[in-house]
C-alpha cells in the first residue's frame, strides 16, 4: 500500500537534515553539561545519596564549586585513584563526607591519569556489555515479538501497583509498558534515589523502581511466554544520566527526543542538545531503543495544516541520532493520530499520513500515538476513537503502537479501561493484518497529492532552519510556534566549556571495543 | 410538563436504569461474580444483572452490570453556584473595554505548581483558541503574559506586581492527592499576604474545577471543561466593570 512519492525529494529532505544536525554537532562537541558528569560516573558504579542529593551530585558540586569541572568529573576521579590507592567509590565516599577534596590532591601526569580513566571506563563498559548480553539471551529465549507492539502507560504514583497493573496489561496482551514519571521530573537537575510510593501523575524515575519493574516484567514474560519490553523517559535536565540508569537496569526503550524538552519545558537548547547526545550514544551501545515525541508538536496548532513538522522533526531527530551514532533500527520515530475528528475524511488523512512516516522512515520501528486532543469525558466516543487508530496502525503497519485510553482526558487509565484498550487492539492486529498488502491507495489520487504536499512543504521547512540553523530556529518559533532564547530555559548554568584535559573515555571507540572483547 | 421527581432514563420514564462498571482485584470465579453483584445491591440497586465478566490477569476482574435505582431528585429544588454572565462577542469586549475602562486589560496566565498540562491554558490564552474562537491573545484589548507550565506561585506574583495585572488565570488538571486544591489555595492566600487579592480577578479552569472549587479557594471564578474564550473574556470585563461602578 505504497505512496506515490519522490525518492529524491526525501533523500533531499534527509540531507538537509544531515546537515543541520552536522550544524549542531560542531557546536556541542565543545560542550559538556554537568548531568553528562553525573551520567559518567553513574556508568562507573558510584551510587548513594546524602541528605536526599545523590554522590554524583554532590562530587559534580565539589568540583563546580571550585571552578574545576571543565578537565571533566573523570580527570579528577582517576587522578584520585592513583594518588589515594582507593577505589571509586570509596574516593567518592570520602568526597561526600568532606574528608578528601579531589582539586587539593596531587597531580599525577597527564598520561597516567588517561590511562587510570580508560581503565575505570573499560571496566564498567565491559561489566554492562556483560549483563546487557544476559538481558539478550533472555529476550532470544522467546518467540519474535508480533507486531505492532502494543505499549500502554502505567502511572500510579506507586511502583508497587505499577508493577501489579503492569503485570496485569502484560496477561492482556500489552507487550511494552511504561512507567509516566511524576510531574515535573524532567525538571529536577538530579535523580531522585530508592523505591517510591508516592507521585503526583506518575511514578519517579529511580534506579531502585527500575529494578523492581524489571523484575515484575521478566517474571510476567516467563508466565505470559512473550518478552515484555520496559520503557521509561530520558527527557529532561537529566537525559544522560537516566539513560545510564536505563543501561544498569536492563530497560528496552527509552523516550528520548533531542527538541521536545526545548519546546515543551523550556529546558535550554544547549545543555538539551549536549545531553541528548550522550545518552543516545549511550543507549545506542547498549541497543536500546529511543522513541521520539513529535506527538507533541501537533498538540497545540492546526494538525492539518502543521503536519510537516512532525516530518521536519522526524529528519532532524534521526540525523542527530545517527550523529550520536545510533543504528536505524534504534531509533523509533514518533508521531500521532491527532487531526480533528470532525473535520471531512479525517480517518483517511490519518490513513495517509501514518502511511507516509512509515515509507519515509522504513527501518524506523516508528511509534505511533492516539489521538488525545478531541476526547472529552465521553469514554464511549474516545473508545470508537481508539479503536479507529488501532486500525490505522495495524494496517500502516506500525511498529509500535501506543494504546489509547478511553478515559484519556479525566484521569490516570484505572485498570479496566488498559483492558478494554488491549482487547481493541487485539482485534483489530487479529481482523486487519492483510489490509496493508490487499489494498492500495488510488495512482495519484487524494492521498498520494497530500503525501506530496506534505514533502515539499517539509524540504521548504527543513530549507529554513538549515539557512538559519537550529538555534535560531528554536528562537524564531519554527516549530509548532514556539519561540526558545539560546541562553534562556532552564539548566543552561549547567553547560560548560570542556578543557584541555578533558576525558571521557565513554565516547572512545578504541576504549569501547576494548570492553566489547572482554565481555565477550 | 415539567418533571421535578426524576430518576436515571433508560427507555421508560424513571425505570431508575444505571449501567456500571468497576474492577475488583481478585481472580474471576463464581464467587466474584456474586461479589460483584452484592457491591451493586449495596450501593442500592434493584433488578441487577451482570451482562458481562472477564478475567484480567494478575489476580483482577473488570464486570458490567445494570440494575435499576429507585432514587429519584428534584431538579428545581437543587441550587448551583455558576459563573453566570451573558456573553458578549469579541467586538463588544473589545469595544467594552475601550470605552470603560480607556487601557488595555493585563492578563497573567500560567499552570501552576508541578501540573504541565497547558492544554486548557493554551484553549483560553492561546491566538489559536478553542472551539472555533481566538484565545484572549488576539483580543486587541487584552495584554496577556502566559508564564507557560509548572510556574512556582511566586512567579505568578512577580509577574503581577511587575507588569501590573488585573486578571489572573490559572489552569490546574492534575488532581492526584488533591494538589490542584492545595496549589490553587496556596497562591490566593500568598496573592492575601502580599496585599495583591484585592486588585485582582483571580480565575481557575480545569477539567475538575468548577465555581464551587474556585470559591472554596478563594477564587473569584471556575470554569470547568468545554468553556470557551469568549466565556472567560466576556466574565473579564463584566467583572471588571462591576467592580469599577462599585468604587
Amino acid at each position: 500500500m505504497k505512496l506515490n512519492i519522490s525518492h529524491d525529494q526525501v533523500n533531499t529532505c534527509r540531507q538537509i537534515a544531515e546537515e543541520i544536525a552536522l550544524d549542531i554537532q560542531k557546536d556541542i562537541t565543545p560542550l559538556s553539561t554537568i548531568s553528562v558528569e553525573r551520567a559518567i560516573l553513574r556508568l562507573l558504579g558510584i551510587e548513594g545519596e546524602e541528605d536526599k542529593i545523590p554522590y554524583v551530585n554532590i562530587l559534580v558540586e565539589h568540583l563546580r564549586e571550585q571552578k574545576s569541572l571543565e578537565e571533566g568529573a573523570l580527570y579528577w576521579i582517576a587522578n584520585a585513584c592513583l594518588q589515594t590507592g582507593l577505589a571509586l567509590q570509596e574516593v567518592a565516599q570520602k568526597v561526600v563526607s568532606g574528608s578528601l577534596n579531589l582539586v587539593h590532591l596531587p597531580r599525577s601526569s597527564f598520561s597516567e591519569i588517561k590511562n587510570k580513566a580508560e581503565g575505570l571506563v573499560t571496566d564498567s563498559l565491559t561489566r554492562l556489555f556483560k549483563k546487557n548480553q544476559v538481558r539478550k539471551a533472555f529476550k532470544q529465549s522467546f518467540p519474535p515479538s508480533p507486531s505492532p507492539l502494543l505499549y500502554v502507560i502505567v502511572a500510579s504514583g506507586n511502583i508497587y501497583d505499577d508493577i501489579a497493573q503492569a503485570k496485569a496489561a502484560a496477561e492482556q496482551g500489552a507487550d511494552c509498558v511504561a512507567v509516566i514519571r511524576s510531574t515535573a521530573q524532567s525538571l529536577l537537575d538530579y535523580v531522585p534515589e530508592g523505591i517510591t510510593t508516592e507521585g503526583f501523575g506518575g511514578t519517579f524515575a529511580t534506579q531502585a523502581n527500575y529494578g523492581l519493574m524489571r523484575q515484575g516484567l521478566d517474571e510476567v514474560a516467563l508466565k505470559v511466554s512473550r518478552y515484555i519490553y520496559q520503557v521509561n523517559y530520558c527527557s529532561g535536565l537529566c537525559m544522560a544520566e537516566i539513560a545510564a540508569l536505563a543501561i544498569l537496569e536492563g530497560l528496552d526503550i527509552m523516550v528520548n527526543d533531542a527538541l521536545y524538552g526545548i519546546l515543551f519545558r523550556d529546558l535550554n537548547m544547549y545543555r538539551t542538545m549536549v545531553d541528548q547526545h550522550f545518552s543516545r550514544y549511550l543507549l545506542g551501545l547498549f541497543d536500546i531503543i529511543i522513541t521520539t515525541g513529535e506527538d507533541n508538536l501537533i498538540k497545540t496548532v492546526d494538525a492539518f495544516k502543521e503536519y510537516s513538522i512532525v516530518l521536519v522533526s522526524q529528519f532532524i531527530n534521526e540525523q542527530l541520532a545517527k550523529q550520536a551514532g545510533m543504528r536505524e533500527d534504534l531509533i523509533s520515530l514518533g508521531h500521532a493520530a491527532e487531526l480533528d475528528p470532525g473535520i471531512p475524511d479525517s480517518f483517511f488523512w490519518e490513513l495517509v499520513q501514518a502511511q507516509l512516516v512509515r515509507q519515509i522512515f522504513p527501518r524506523s520501528p516508528v511509534k505511533f500515538m492516539p489521538p488525545t486532543r478531541y476526547k472529552t469525558g465521553n469514554l464511549f466516543f474516545a473508545h470508537v476513537l481508539d479503536t479507529l487508530f488501532n486500525l490505522l496502525a495495524v494496517w500502516t503497519d506500525q511498529r509500535i503502537a501506543l494504546l489509547g485510553m478511553p478515559t484519556e482526558a479525566l484521569h490516570t487509565p484505572y485498570i479496566q479501561d488498559r483492558f478494554l484498550s488491549l482487547e481493541s487492539a487485539l482485534h483489530l492486529r487479529n481482523a486487519a493484518s492483510s489490509l496493508k498488502q490487499e489494498l492500495r491507495f488510488r495512482r495519484d489520487g487524494k492521498a498520494d497529492q497530500r503525501a506530496q504536499e506534505l514533502l515539499v512543504r517539509t524540504r521548504e521547512t527543513l530549507n529554513r532552519v538549515g539557512e538559519i540553523g537550529i538555534w535560531n530556529a528554536l528562537s524564531k518559533g519554527v516549530f509548532s510556534q514556539i519561540k526558545r532564547e539560546k541562553r534562556g530555559g532552564k539548566g543552561y548554568n549547567g553547560v560548560f566549556k570542556k578543557g584541555h584535559y578533558y576525558l571521557n573515555p565513554f565516547l572512545d571507540d578504541m576504549v569501547v571495543a576494548r570492553a566489547r572483547r572482554r565481555a565477550r | 410538563m415539567t418533571i421535578n421527581e426524576v430518576r436515571p432514563y433508560g427507555d421508560r420514564l424513571n425505570d431508575g436504569a444505571v449501567q456500571l462498571s468497576f474492577s475488583l482485584p481478585v481472580p474471576l470465579s463464581a464467587r466474584s461474580r456474586e461479589a460483584a453483584k452484592l457491591i451493586a445491591t449495596r450501593m442500592g440497586l434493584a433488578n441487577i444483572r451482570l451482562v458481562h465478566a472477564q478475567d484480567m490477569g494478575n489476580s483482577f476482574s473488570f464486570y458490567i452490570l445494570y440494575g435499576t435505582t429507585a432514587i429519584s431528585v428534584d431538579v428545581q429544588a437543587i441550587h448551583v453556584p455558576e459563573v453566570e454572565t451573558p456573553l458578549l462577542d469579541f467586538w463588544e469586549i473589545n469595544e467594552l473595554i475601550e470605552r470603560e475602562l480607556k487601557k488595555k486589560v493585563v492578563v497573567v496566565a500560567a499552570t501552576i505548581g508541578t501540573d504541565a498540562h497547558t492544554v486548557g491554558l493554551d484553549a483560553i490564552i492561546s491566538a489559536k483558541g478553542f472551539g472555533g474562537e481566538s484565545g484572549l491573545e488576539r483580543y486587541p484589548q487584552f495584554k496577556v503574559y502566559n508564564l507557560g507550565a509548572q510556574v512556582p506561585p511566586e512567579v505568578v506574583i512577580d509577574s503581577c506586581k511587575k507588569n501590573k495585572a488585573e486578571v489572573v488565570l490559572v489552569s490546574q488538571v492534575v488532581t492526584q492527592r488533591n494538589s490542584h486544591l492545595l496549589n490553587l489555595s496556596y497562591l490566593s492566600e500568598l496573592l492575601e499576604a502580599e496585599k495583591l487579592r484585592e486588585r485582582l480577578i483571580l480565575i481557575c479552569g480545569g477539567p475538575y474545577i468548577n465555581a464551587q472549587v474556585a470559591l472554596e479557594t478563594g477564587f473569584d471564578a471556575g470554569f470547568g471543561p468545554g468553556t470557551t474564550p469568549l466565556q472567560v473574556a466576556s466574565y473579564i470585563v463584566q467583572e471588571l466593570l462591576r467592580r469599577k461602578s462599585k468604587k
